[in-house]
């Protein structure tokens, strides 16, 4: 018997069982084998030092677009798992508003493949919720479900109209799926570039009103109390917005939420305060100082489930000309990992647990897919962290070819150290190995 | 303090210092107006570009009237089509004119914050001829310097801005321009067109028209730009003009010797009627006179000059 991997002395936390401690990970194969204080030097094995280091569940990013297939030059299946990997997460969640859109089962088909052959992490399509994206009809969810789909998202809208989206929800009881919704308002959002305040006024910009955001949210937490649907709402970004999920969590319908990084750290002082930077134009937008406190609040009390990135790299073109005419979005999965740990673990705000559960934990039991936990038996998914490293973030390092980032130049501590994807070392020390 | 070199993007970053310099400046220039040959050589093998991606008759006259005055050499540009279509990029052409030799470029676009994007992509200075609904900050010093020329003072003077305040840069630009200067402002207008946080940028916003008119020193109407409404902010010209317009009524409520202002092109019988735009306390025409006086100033201090040269 080969065993291939022992991690040594990390300090191994597994928010499901609440472990906290060093300990010895040895891995064989594909799963953990054996979790415990002193593990004796296998023959054969490799060993990972991983004193001082933080071992966590492999981190699951439950938004990220990749691009693939119509949209190459911004990214591609390769170069965004990369960036997955460089950033300490082994697996995605990737959105379908590609060209084609993911509508039917043979996107995902392709997707998938090209994720066997190209991905560096697992990749987890999410199929659209109707076809074309546009809002007319019901896609072929349970196709694309047998295809490999996880879950279902118009994302970069929302579902059209409450009838399709009631529809959605129930008919996705049969399979159990969620879907991922992008809550937005477009008759209120149009034509705004940022939060609508004195921010928005002063900047001389039409404003997108937080409202825009929590009508849909209300609407949908209503359709999952009328369907009994599994409703995940991403990106949220209003101390509104999460008042309505809190209510609904205590009504015990079957709501959950995540939050991007960029929402829990960035308001939307930073456009002007940038002249104007296009790397701060993003839906939905950077809101204000009181949005922000309740994204921390609502993180740090459970009320958001998840941390998703919301990774949306652009190609320079696309960032490099008026604010109007920039796409929306952030390039996050390389800078991700490294925030949370600077602005929210290491001041105490949130424990490492409550990283691990936000970040691996709760997006593989939203999606229902393997991870989010480090015990015998489990697949050998592991992101260890260096807590002590140092950083700057610098567009020139990442892996993305996205490096629209308004993190540029920050000053970061802890970062991802290692990823490992099904026991196979994929990113040691910043390098993609395999 | 001076101006030499640097960007003119709005009047929230602009201090008072530098406010000052280009009011005396240009009330030294001014007179170069009245002259029967009306060229200096101040600015004699400087070349001035304007670069106006929407239309404009009076702030692309002025500044090009202000450049040759002064002896500068003009060249003006209107690229076609804007935003979605894809002509050259506006990095590459302002590129273009700035190795061609331009020492300036004065640029109005449909977009708020171009000019702060011009600002990074080129190393000579920008000045700001409107951008979207962001601020026009030439509009707000010749504002300024007209109702220095009726009142001498701006400090402790009641303006009242009617209108379209969310859409109009001009409000902007004598928002920040006349509060930092002193002036109390109080605006009104149909609740639709007012912006939020006004109240934050110490700007009294009134319910009503009448109210904001009461005791003004200077009536400011703004353009109702039409062509900028998105439906259903107001329901029609004639209801604008009943509740929001200024008439000869509504004017008894400021001060008997308030000065009427606009910035241009009016719409006559809609947000300001004939009598009150044609009458002898509106200064809608001396405006435009201290438009290319304040342009000159600006040129000129931009481009390298000293207000003690002059």
């Amino acid at each position: 018997m080969t065993y291939n991997l022992l991690i040594r002395r990390g300090r191994v936390i597994d928010p499901a069982s609440g472990r906290d401690e060093e300990l010895d990970l040895l891995i064989q194969g594909d799963k953990i084998s054996g979790m415990a204080k002193s593990i004796p030097e296998p023959e054969g094995a490799e060993i990972v030092d991983a004193a001082g280091k933080i071992v966590l569940p492999g981190l699951i990013d439950m938004h990220v677009h990749l691009r693939e297939p119509g949209f190459g030059h911004k990214e591609d299946i390769d170069s965004g798992t990369k960036a997955a990997a460089a950033g300490g997460f082994t697996a995605v969640a990737c959105m379908p508003n590609t060209e084609p859109a993911m509508d039917n089962d043979s996107v995902v088909y392709s997707v998938l493949r090209r994720a066997s052959e190209k991905g560096h992490v697992r990749v987890y399509p999410v199929g659209a919720v109707t076809k074309g994206r546009a809002g007319k009809e019901l896609a072929e969810m349970g196709e694309m479900l047998k295809a490999g789909a996880v879950a279902f998202s118009d994302d970069g809208s929302a579902v059209s109209t409450s009838h399709l989206m009631r529809c959605a929800l129930e008919y996705l009881t049969a399979f159990g799926a969620p879907v991922i919704e992008h809550p937005e308002d477009k008759s209120l959002s149009e034509g705004g570039q940022m939060n609508l305040g004195l921010n928005s006024t002063i900047a001389g910009f039409r404003g997108i009103p937080r409202e825009a955001e929590e009508i849909i949210v209300a609407r949908d937490i209503a359709l999952a109390g009328l369907t009994g649907g599994k409703l995940h709402l991403t990106h949220v970004s209003t101390a509104g917005s999460l008042e309505l999920v809190r209510r609904a969590k205590a009504r015990g319908l079957r709501v959950t939420c995540d939050v991007t990084p960029h929402h829990l750290l960035l308001t939307d002082d930073m456009v002007l305060e940038s002249g104007y930077d296009t790397n701060t134009k993003v839906n939905p937008p950077l809101r204000s100082k009181e949005d922000v406190e309740a994204m921390k609040q609502g993180l740090i009390d459970g009320t958001i489930d998840a941390i998703a990135t919301d990774h949306a790299p652009h190609h320079v073109d696309d960032k490099w000309v008026e604010y109007d005419y920039a796409e929306p979005g952030i390039s996050g999965l390389e800078t991700a990992v490294g925030l949370i740990l600077d602005k929210l673990v290491r001041p105490g705000l949130i424990s490492w647990s409550r990283m691990a559960e936000a970040m691996s934990l709760a997006p593989a039991k939203i999606l229902g897919v393997p991870g989010g936990v480090l015990n015998e038996g489990a697949v050998a998914d592991i992101t260890i962290v260096d807590p002590e490293r140092e950083f700057s973030v610098n567009t020139r390092d990442f892996k993305s070819k996205g490096k629209n980032t308004p993190f540029q130049g920050w000053r970061l501590t802890g970062m991802p150290w290692m990823t490992i994807v099904g026991g196979k070392i994929i990113m040691r020390n910043g390098t993609i190995v395999s | 303090m001076t101006l030499r070199g640097k960007d003119l993007l709005s009047l929230r970053e602009m201090s008072p210092e530098d406010i000052e310099s280009v009011l005396s400046t240009a009330r030294s220039l001014k007179e170069i107006l009245s002259r029967p040959l009306k060229k200096v050589p101040t600015l004699r093998g400087k070349v001035v570009c304007t670069l106006f991606y929407e239309a404009s008759t009076r702030t692309r006259a002025s500044f090009e009237l202000a450049a040759k005055y002064m002896s500068a050499d003009t060249v003006s540009l209107q690229p076609s089509g804007s935003s979605v279509q894809k002509g050259e990029t506006l990095s590459d052409t302002a590129r273009n004119l700035e190795v061609m030799g331009t020492d300036v470029v004065v640029m109005r676009h449909p977009v708020s914050g171009a000019c702060h994007f011009l600002s990074k992509v080129l190393d000579i200075p920008v000045i700001n001829a409107g951008d979207g609904m962001h601020e026009h900050p030439t509009q707000g010093l010749l504002d300024i310097f007209t109702i220095l020329e009726y009142k001498s003072r701006i400090r402790g003077l009641k303006v009242a801005i009617l209108g379209d305040i969310l859409h109009s840069r001009v409000a902007r630009s004598d928002i920040f321009g006349l509060t930092k200067m002193g002036a109390h402002v109080t605006v009104a207008g149909p609740p639709t067109l007012l912006p939020p946080g006004l109240e934050d940028l110490g700007v009294k916003v009134c319910r009503r028209v009448e109210e904001a008119l009461e005791g003004a020193d200077v009536v400011y109407v703004l353009r109702l730009q039409l062509e900028r409404q998105t439906k259903g902010l107001f329901p029609s010209k004639r209801e604008y003009h009943d509740f929001f317009g200024l008439n000869r009524e509504r004017l008894k409520y400021a001060k008997e010797d308030a000065l009427v202002m606009h910035p241009g092109p009016m719409n006559r019988g809609v947000e300001i009627t004939t009598d009150v735009a044609d009458s002898p306390r509106a200064a809608i025409l001396d405006q435009v006179v201290s438009g290319v006086a304040v342009r000159m100033a600006v040129l000129y201090l931009i481009l390298g000059g000293e207000t003690s040269d002059l």
